[in-house]
């Protein structure tokens, strides 16, 4: 065991599956030699060669089109895209072919690509370093997508993807590479020592891609969130000392109906948290499966606390991020306080 | 004209008398001829006039063909050069065009390999099953057995020449057009049909159009309908290749028309970096659907000329004629597999028939264009050579062709004991959901439950 952070801990799932697997390889912009503009791979180049780590060029449509030549030549490619705002290029390679590869060969070629990017704002990154895509891959039949909200998580959902046969879109929430965040931006920082997810095996070990994990028991009701807002949502409801039950989804396709639905079922009501956007996110689709599997258990409406329909701000970025307050707001609203 | 005068100061076209000559730009507003109907929407209200210039075809319908304003490179005047040239060196070869049979059907110059008379012969019969395997098909999508069909017709020494001059464990990733392929590496015509059908023996289980064949076993990766994609796609596999350190190169293939998208130069980017042992090829058969290769950038200079701002070699082939075809691959995965990187291979021939059974070239092209261009018929070319050498006469031809129509209606006959697309069988519908994952997931197992499958 170690104490990690969370880029620390990216940066030794990398580590062990480069060590664990010749056909591993690791690259992206600035990924190689400098080891990556948040330090993910740090190091790697250095320690197994410029052969496994290495530098692209800014195509990122080429970076995935690459990784999945060399997945069908028997390889395992990490890709690197430096923020989540940057993938939109790599678009048509990842839903037109990544995805659809297996299906439309009929199983005859696959590409075991995992897309590594950092997500998620409250870093003052503006609208083009803080966006949270994941719905739009969610939509996408053949994707994995997968979104850590801790160190130790981080490193076992990594391995877990880069085993996987599938392709996975592996968000990682750069909020919390330093350490959690509770939405407070005006508070200290903290770091991930002390924390008990951030004690960290040195091994390989997985966290299983496709499982949701109930990071605080309670009955009053059921909060949904992943990434950094497990964090935010787990602040909100000691500070309102509400009986909630906090779910980490982890992986948001295919998503863990079974432990979703089981805690509805018991508490009868629901918040869905997300960063993203409101209108076609990921909550909506939580909820609308919630309604059809948990109606007859329902006490209330089920609400969503996300960010605003507008693009990400940089100057009004507190005021867009979907903090404390809101999330206490919508809990009482469920509550029928 | 503003266009013309800037091609005529490039020193490059200047010097070299090869240019394609076919450029047309309309001046808007100063009238061009018959196009000028369609341009003059286009005129802005206000002046000036004819500074803003769009390219068009050479020739639209109600035109005569007229391509005498292609200044092509006579056979055999090509230089060869050695497989680790300095690509710096062979700036020539992207403007020229590399031809090895002559108007007499002889082989010349020192791209004239030394194919035997076995293989020329395989390829005119493989080229000749190609054409009637597409006619028939062709044929039977009008007859409305087939949902969609896609020709080769005119160009059928590309994919045909250029696969036999690798190896079989070569990739290969193709674009629509490359059947070709399959052909050449001996894929059943029933499993093809098959395919085309939809049916219940399709490898695909019915999940693609027709002619998006895939076919692991012949190292012929599935063609995916999005034009290009599998250029870059090609850089990465060969760059795996080099990575387990095998001597194996990918090929792959676009149009002149999706040479304007991003994969073609991410593809050029990441094979000139990397040194990816690849051939990748433009498919110049002039048109993209209804936009001439000038929409796509050869009005200003050959699609071989890109492959100089990349720093690797380009050449600029006839296409229609098998043995440069052929000789220019060969050439090309020698460099490769010796470490010397990436080619790009401008296939320069015609595109005879409709893009698609769904397009109407004559409502775009002079009808008589295909027949009017000047570097013939890839098939007859290689007839014309091998009867030239005494080794195929006509009367071997028709035996030929009538074997091979037998062998096609054969085979189609035999695919439809598996299926047709209108009234199956088909592959079961529970197989609609499968394959998305390795594992079916919950919700995909739900909705197959839900669906009563």
């Amino acid at each position: 065991m170690a104490q990690m952070s969370l880029v620390q801990a990216i940066n030794s799932a990398l580590d062990t599956e480069l060590d664990h697997d010749p056909n591993v390889l690791v690259f992206g912009e600035d990924v190689g030699y400098f080891g990556g503009v948040f330090r993910a791979t740090d190091g790697l180049q250095k320690k197994y060669g410029s052969a496994r780590v290495f530098d692209t060029p800014i195509a990122e449509g080429g970076i995935i089109a690459a990784a999945i030549g060399m997945g069908v030549n028997g390889l395992r490619p990490v890709a690197e895209i430096q923020f989540a705002d940057y993938i939109y290029p790599a678009y048509d390679q990842i839903v037109s072919e990544l995805s659809r590869l297996r299906y439309r060969s009929a199983g005859e070629f696959t590409a075991p690509v995992t897309i590594r990017t950092p997500c998620g704002g409250g870093i003052r990154g503006g609208q083009t370093h803080s966006q949270s895509p994941e719905a739009i891959f969610v939509h996408v039949p053949g994707l994995k997508v997968v979104m850590p909200s801790n160190p130790y998580d981080a490193k076992g959902l990594l391995i877990s993807a880069i085993e996987d046969n599938d392709p996975v879109i592996f968000f990682e929430p750069k909020r919390l590479y330093g350490g959690p965040f509770f939405g407070d931006h005006q508070a200290t920082s903290q770091s991930w020592r002390g924390h008990p997810k951030g004690e960290v095996p040195d091994g390989r070990y997985t966290v299983p891609i496709g499982k949701a994990e109930i990071v605080r028991p309670g009955n009053a009701l059921t909060i949904l969130a992943y990434g950094t807002m497990v964090h935010v949502a787990l602040a909100a409801v000691e500070r309102l000392g509400v009986d909630a039950e906090v779910i980490d989804l982890k992986t948001l396709l295919p998503y863990d109906m079974d432990t979703i639905a089981s805690s509805v079922t018991r508490t009868g009501r629901c918040v869905v948290v997300h960063e993203a956007p409101r209108t076609g996110g990921f909550g909506a689709e939580l909820i609308a499966e919630i309604q059809e599997e948990c109606f007859w258990s329902l006490e209330a409406p089920i609400v969503r606390v996300t960010g605003y329909d507008t693009p990400y701000p940089h100057a009004h970025e507190w005021e867009y991020f979907p903090g404390q307050g809101r999330i206490i707001e919508a809990i009482n609203r469920v509550l029928g306080n | 004209m503003y266009q013309i005068e800037a091609i005529d100061r490039n020193p490059i076209f200047h010097d070299s008398p090869y240019n394609q000559g076919v450029y047309r730009f309309h001046p808007i507003g100063k009238g061009c001829g018959a196009s000028m109907k369609t341009a003059r929407r286009f005129v802005p209200p206000t002046p000036p006039h004819g500074r803003f210039q769009l390219p068009d075809a050479p020739r639209r319908p109600g035109e005569r063909p007229d391509f005498s304003a292609l200044k092509l490179q006579p056979a055999g005047a090509a230089n060869k050069p050695a497989i680790d040239v300095d690509p710096m060196d062979i700036h020539d070869l992207a403007f020229g065009l590399i031809r090895v049979l002559d108007d007499e059907g002889q082989a010349v110059g020192p791209w004239a390999a030394k194919l035997s008379v076995d293989t020329l012969r395989q390829g005119l019969r493989l080229m000749t099953l190609l054409r009637i395997y597409d006619e028939r098909m062709n044929a039977l999508q009008r007859q409305g057995k087939l949902s969609f069909y896609m020709k080769a017709a005119g160009e059928e020494a590309v994919a045909i020449a250029q696969t036999m001059a690798l190896r079989a464990s070569d990739m290969i990733f193709p674009s629509y057009r490359q059947q070709g392929a399959l052909i050449a590496r001996g894929r059943e015509l029933v499993d093809m049909m098959c395919h085309c059908l939809s049916n219940a023996r399709d490898n695909l289980k019915g999940r693609q159009l027709p002619i998006h064949y895939s076919w692991k076993e012949g190292n012929f990766f599935g063609v995916s309908g999005n034009v290009a994609t599998q250029f870059c796609q090609a850089v990465g596999w060969a760059m795996a290749a080099a990575y387990k350190d095998t001597d194996d190169v990918a090929i792959s293939w676009l149009g002149d028309g999706s040479s304007a998208t991003l994969d073609f130069h991410h593809a050029m980017t990441f094979a000139a970096n990397y040194n990816a042992p690849v051939i990748l090829n433009v498919v110049n058969n002039q048109w993209a659907i209804s936009s001439h290769q000038n929409i796509a950038g050869g009005a200003r200079t050959t699609f071989a000329a890109r492959a100089i701002g990349y720093g690797i070699p380009g050449l600029r082939v006839d296409g229609n004629d098998f043995l440069a075809l052929y000789a220019a691959t060969e050439w090309a995965a020698a460099r490769a597999r010796a470490g010397h990187g990436p080619t790009l291979i401008e296939a320069f021939t015609y595109r005879a028939g409709d893009h698609s059974t769904s397009d109407d070239a004559s409502r775009y092209r002079p009808k008589d264009e295909a027949a009017a261009w000047p570097l013939g018929d890839p098939l007859k070319r290689l007839k014309d050579h091998l009867i030239g050498r005494g080794a195929w006469s006509e009367e071997d031809h028709l035996r030929l062709e009538s074997e091979l129509k037998e062998s096609v209606a054969k085979a189609y006959k035999e695919a439809i004991s598996y299926g047709t697309l209108h009234e199956g069988p088909w592959s079961p519908v529970k197989t609609m959901f499968e394959d998305v994952y390795e594992d079916m997931p919950r919700h995909l197992r739900r909705q197959r439950q839900a669906h009563g499958v």
